[in-house]
């Protein structure tokens, strides 16, 4: 017994040695996981009787979760940060004048001078009505950069053309280029072209990056300031090309013009016009 | 008046339904309208088919009636019949019509070039033996004179 009350007292000894230096650890090492992690939640103090029926009332419950201790106030709403922020309802405005007094007292949010006769109703909720500039943009799979277009519309009609991108508003921009069939830079809705089975390697061609819709959009001026008559003179009447243009057209083409004088014969495709004649059917077409 | 029959082993050509463009020799014939059917080497699995739908080529195979797969096969490697239908005249149009159909806008225009350019040539030796033509004739109305 003696021996192993000494065992006993030796190890407990040690133990203790072992637990002080370790408490202390022990519990700056709980102190940190306090601060780190949550406690571990205690199963519930209220056992069951029956489905829905606790042993213990609502205030035994209280005292049993020591709820006495555990008080929470609501952190601090927006609204009660907003309403300690009031700025000043009214303000003293310096008056002129003699035997004016000087000051007034101006409110500073003002009651509003006209209310319409009818209220407008409030508008129901929608969701998912963008404006056009969020819209999706898609794009056809047979357009790809380098795609031999055949307009359909505009002044250009039935002519080949080069595609190079699509821009923001999903239009494509185009170009001739212009030495083969005289169509510029340009912009061409996807809807009334012809996408081609041709495709012209653009591999390494660089775009300058200011050719956005921004830059090919039609100006218009609007400053009438004269009476009707003299209107009509102020608005462009005659198209002018830029020099910005010109240099523009230069970038792009002569990079352009390199790659289709690769591949025989291209450069007539190009020059040449798209028509229909008897018995020509575009549903049975391969383009 | 009639130069190709339905016999045990013609070549026929099946010009509609679902082996549309496919070569199949008539093993049997089973009814009057009906015959039984086999292309092992043009992937046409032994069926019954109906004679409307062939369209007989020159081709006749040599093996007895109802025979297996096997032998037909045997038959038509022997006679090469594969090749022998590619380099028919049929089968060339057919294969002109295809490549036509599939033709893409360039191509066409390539077409069109080649065309004209091809016309020209001709019509300019044309209007050499024209021309030579009128001077000879011209020569021997002198020399009528």
């Amino acid at each position: 017994l003696a021996s192993q009350m000494a065992g006993e007292k030796k190890a407990g000894d040690k133990k203790a040695a072992e637990a002080k230096p370790a408490e202390k650890k022990g519990s700056q090492k709980k102190l940190r996981e306090k601060a780190r992690k949550p406690k571990k939640h205690h199963a519930s103090r209220n056992p069951v009787l029956a489905r829905g029926i606790g042993r213990y009332s609502r205030s035994a419950m209280y005292a049993r979760k020591a709820m006495y201790k555990r008080k929470y106030t609501a952190p601090e709403t927006k609204i009660e940060k907003k309403k300690k922020e009031k700025p000043p309802a009214t303000i003293t405005k310096p008056v002129g004048g003699d035997k004016n007094g000087g000051s007034r007292v101006v409110k500073v949010r003002k009651m509003p001078r006209y209310y319409p006769t009818e209220d407008v109703p409030r508008k129901l909720l929608s969701h998912g009505k963008k404006p056009f500039s969020q819209h999706k943009r898609k794009l056809r799979a047979s357009i790809t950069p380098g795609t031999v277009l055949i307009l359909l519309t505009g002044r250009h009609r039935g002519k080949r053309v080069v595609f190079l991108k699509q821009l923001a508003t999903g239009l494509l921009l185009v170009t001739g280029p212009l030495a083969i069939n005289r169509v510029p830079l340009r912009r061409a809705h996807q809807k009334f072209v012809i996408a081609t089975s041709t495709k012209v390697d653009i591999n390494g061609v660089r775009i300058p990056k200011h050719l956005t819709d921004a830059y090919f959009k039609k100006k218009r001026l609007r400053k009438p300031k004269h009476q009707e008559g003299e209107i009509f003179d102020t608005e462009k009447e005659k198209y002018e090309i830029t020099e910005q243009r010109k240099s523009d057209q230069k970038a792009v083409d002569t990079q352009i013009l390199a790659r289709i004088k690769k591949v025989p014969q291209l450069r007539g495709y190009l020059r040449s016009t798209f028509s229909l004649s008897n018995g020509v059917y575009p549903h049975k077409l391969v383009f | 008046v009639f130069k190709r029959f339905v016999e045990i082993g013609r070549v026929a050509f099946v010009s509609f339904g679902p082996h549309a463009g496919k070569l199949v020799a008539i093993v049997d014939v089973i009814d009057q309208n009906r015959a039984l059917v086999d292309g092992p080497c043009s992937g046409v699995r032994r069926q019954a088919m109906p004679f409307k739908c062939m369209q007989l080529t020159d081709f006749v195979l040599k093996f007895p009636h109802s025979a297996r797969q096997k032998h037909v096969r045997v038959a038509w490697e022997k006679e090469n019949i594969n090749e022998k239908w590619a380099a028919t005249r049929w089968a060339k149009k057919i294969e002109a019509r295809e490549k036509k159909a599939k033709m893409t806008d360039f191509d066409r225009y390539k077409v069109m070039k080649a065309k004209k350019m091809r016309n020209r040539i001709i019509k300019h030796e044309m209007k050499k033996l024209l021309k030579e033509a009128s001077k000879k004739g011209k020569k021997l109305q002198k020399a009528q004179k």
